[in-house]
């Protein structure tokens, strides 16, 4: 069977899942600490309306089913939280969370393409919108049902190849293609505004001539919502304001969050696991 | 015959024509970069024929993200742009990705080595084949007429993997072969003139240099060997080794800088690989950025690879190899 069906979970059911895959990464962090866990939790709430609120369609069975939507989650580096969903949906076994970063184990700290559920090759940054283009491009003329989304990170935004494809995406008018700005306003060094600041990204977006909105990137009923909505004509783009290390006291918002790990002990305590 | 002399460029575009016309899935992208040729394909095919401005990075990934979705997508931009700008696009979304998946990608870079003469260095090419030459996963060709270059399109979009076509912006005769070599079928590299001691190995537009050296022995009695090696990554390495094994001297010759992992490591690598006893002379471009505009020889002759001083060269290692104690 394949899961071309919306799922989708109800309100209640999505937050539970949300707290579940937040959980995990936690504990995906717990055993890899090299793993970027700031920038994964900022995303869990825009990866579980996705696979859970009935936006993506996919089959854990045939990562390549032609009928699938096409996810690329271009801030490789935050990705990690996306491996409890595809275990969660069957792309994978369970126990391959356990082994992330080990010799010889599925599951990379930045995702690769051999993982079933992964489209491309991420973790260099800035490559997922151009990528996701060319895909939208041939899906227009072959299945223009099927929907492409990359996921980009704010910080990420500040390599050019994006806005080479964003105007090239306006050109053609893809209505096919969304991109999803997990907006924690944190890049490695800092806050993204004190390094290179992207000013507003809404009317960046438009002024390119994608149909752009922002939204709380935490709240799943209104990243539901705006999921929804269609544009003819435009592709799209969603300026999820997010926190960065959501959720871990110490770590949310802190400027130096995406090179921080978070210490086995807090882990142990924000889990209610001993060790 | 009016056509023997002709642009590669404008050769690929015509069959690039014939096959958009039978092949429904085969897109043309182009950073902004056209001919006449050119408008005739995207008036044919305007759905197939994707001017991405100037924009190479996106070239590429724009070229991935189709090719991903199994089109065939023939990427043309001119060559500098292409290899170097967007070299990171090339590496990991189209070298990098063929490891996991199929992907049918021509990369068409147009103003090999010094042929846009007056465009200056930033136009000129001398890199390409260094940074190209250091992926795994894609096929490199420098073909050294406009047959060659058709064919090895046809050949590239025939298979999934990424090849580089690197083509001369000027429009160059036909290399008359020594056999009767089927002109649509190339596979690495063809004998042009064979005897002698010496033989060199050109790639190119340095493959018609080679060729008028040899020309030129010839009329002084003398003979060396000629081989244009259009392929320099994939190419028959022990055919190519057996070619060169008679011979005492190889001289590389490429329009592309020296000592940078072109041609000449290519050279150097099948020799000690297959233990020729033949010694290795690389003629290239000595590094640095020449501006200035010129003739092609003029600028040649300015980087040292001039025909003047090649024949300096050529003649005395011919004289010397053709002296009876050596033979």
């Amino acid at each position: 069977m394949n899961y071309s069906a919306p799922l989708p979970l109800d309100l209640p059911a999505l937050r539970q899942k949300a707290r579940w895959v937040w959980r995990e990464t936690l504990r995906i962090h717990r055993r890899s600490p090299e793993t970027r866990v700031a920038s994964a939790l900022s995303c869990v709430e825009i990866l579980v309306a996705l696979y859970y609120g009935g936006f993506l369609r996919y089959d854990p069975k045939q990562p390549f089913w032609p009928g699938r939507d096409r996810f690329i989650a271009s801030k490789g580096h935050g990705a990690i939280s996306l491996y409890p969903i595809l275990a969660d949906r069957g792309f994978f076994p369970h126990e391959a969370l356990t082994q992330i970063g080990q010799p010889g184990a599925l599951l990379s700290v930045i995702p690769e393409p051999a993982i079933p559920g992964v489209e491309t090759v991420n973790g260099a940054l800035g490559h997922g919108v151009g990528v996701g283009c060319g895909m939208a491009l041939a899906l227009q003329r072959r299945d223009p049902d099927r929907r492409v989304v990359v996921l980009v990170g704010d910080g990420e935004l500040h390599e050019g190849a994006n806005w080479e494809a964003f105007m090239l995406a306006a050109q053609h008018r893809l209505d096919n293609l969304s991109v999803i700005v997990d907006n924690n306003r944190i890049s490695m060094l800092g806050p993204t505004d004190a390094i290179v600041s992207h000013r507003s990204l809404p009317v960046k977006l438009e002024a390119f001539g994608w149909a752009a909105a922002s939204v709380d990137g935490h709240d799943l009923e209104a990243l539901l919502t705006i999921l929804a909505a269609v544009t003819p004509g435009q592709p799209r783009c969603i300026i999820a304001d997010t926190h960065k290390g959501r959720g871990v006291p110490g770590l949310e918002d802190a400027p130096l969050s995406h090179v921080t790990s978070i210490p086995p002990a807090q882990l142990d305590a924000l889990l209610g696991e001993t060790p | 015959m009016n056509d023997r002399v002709r642009s590669m460029r404008d050769a690929l575009l015509e069959t690039l024509i014939d096959r958009m016309a039978v092949d429904a899935d085969l897109f043309l992208l182009s950073g902004d970069f056209g001919s006449p040729v050119l408008d005739r394909l995207r008036v044919a095919y305007p759905d197939r024929f994707i001017n991405v401005g100037i924009a190479e990075q996106n070239l590429i990934n724009v070229a991935a993200g189709l090719a991903l979705e199994d089109c065939k997508v023939v990427a043309y931009a001119i060559a500098p742009f292409l290899t170097l700008r967007a070299f990171e696009q090339i590496r990991t979304n189209l070298a990098l990705m063929a490891e996991f998946r199929p992907m049918t990608v021509l990369l068409v870079g147009v103003g090999a080595g010094f042929s846009y003469t007056l465009a200056g260095p930033t136009h000129q090419c001398l890199e390409d084949l260094t940074v190209m030459r250091a992926l795994p996963n894609l096929d490199i060709y420098c073909p050294a007429d406009w047959p060659t270059a058709q064919a090895l399109a046809v050949q590239c979009l025939n298979r999934s993997r990424i090849s580089y076509l690197r083509l001369d912006a000027a429009a160059l005769p036909v290399l008359p072969t020594l056999r009767d070599e089927p002109a649509d079928s190339p596979s690495s590299f063809r004998l042009l003139r064979t005897g002698g001691s010496l033989v060199l190995l050109a790639t190119g537009y340095m493959s018609h240099v080679a060729l008028r050296l040899a020309d030129r022995l010839a009329d002084e009695g003398k003979a060396c060997g000629v081989i244009d090696l259009y392929a320099l990554s994939r190419f028959d390495a022990s055919a190519l080794a057996g070619a060169l094994a008679r011979y005492a001297t190889v001289m590389s010759l490429e329009e592309g800088f020296i000592a940078c992992g072109g041609l000449d490591a290519l050279t150097l690598n099948l020799v000690n690989d297959y233990q020729l006893r033949c010694r290795v002379i690389a003629r290239g471009i000595p590094a640095g950025y020449r501006f200035g505009q010129g003739s092609r020889e003029q600028l040649l002759t300015k980087a040292g690879l001039g025909e003047a001083t090649l024949w300096q060269h050529v003649s005395h290692l011919a004289t010397r190899e053709n002296a009876p104690d050596e033979i």
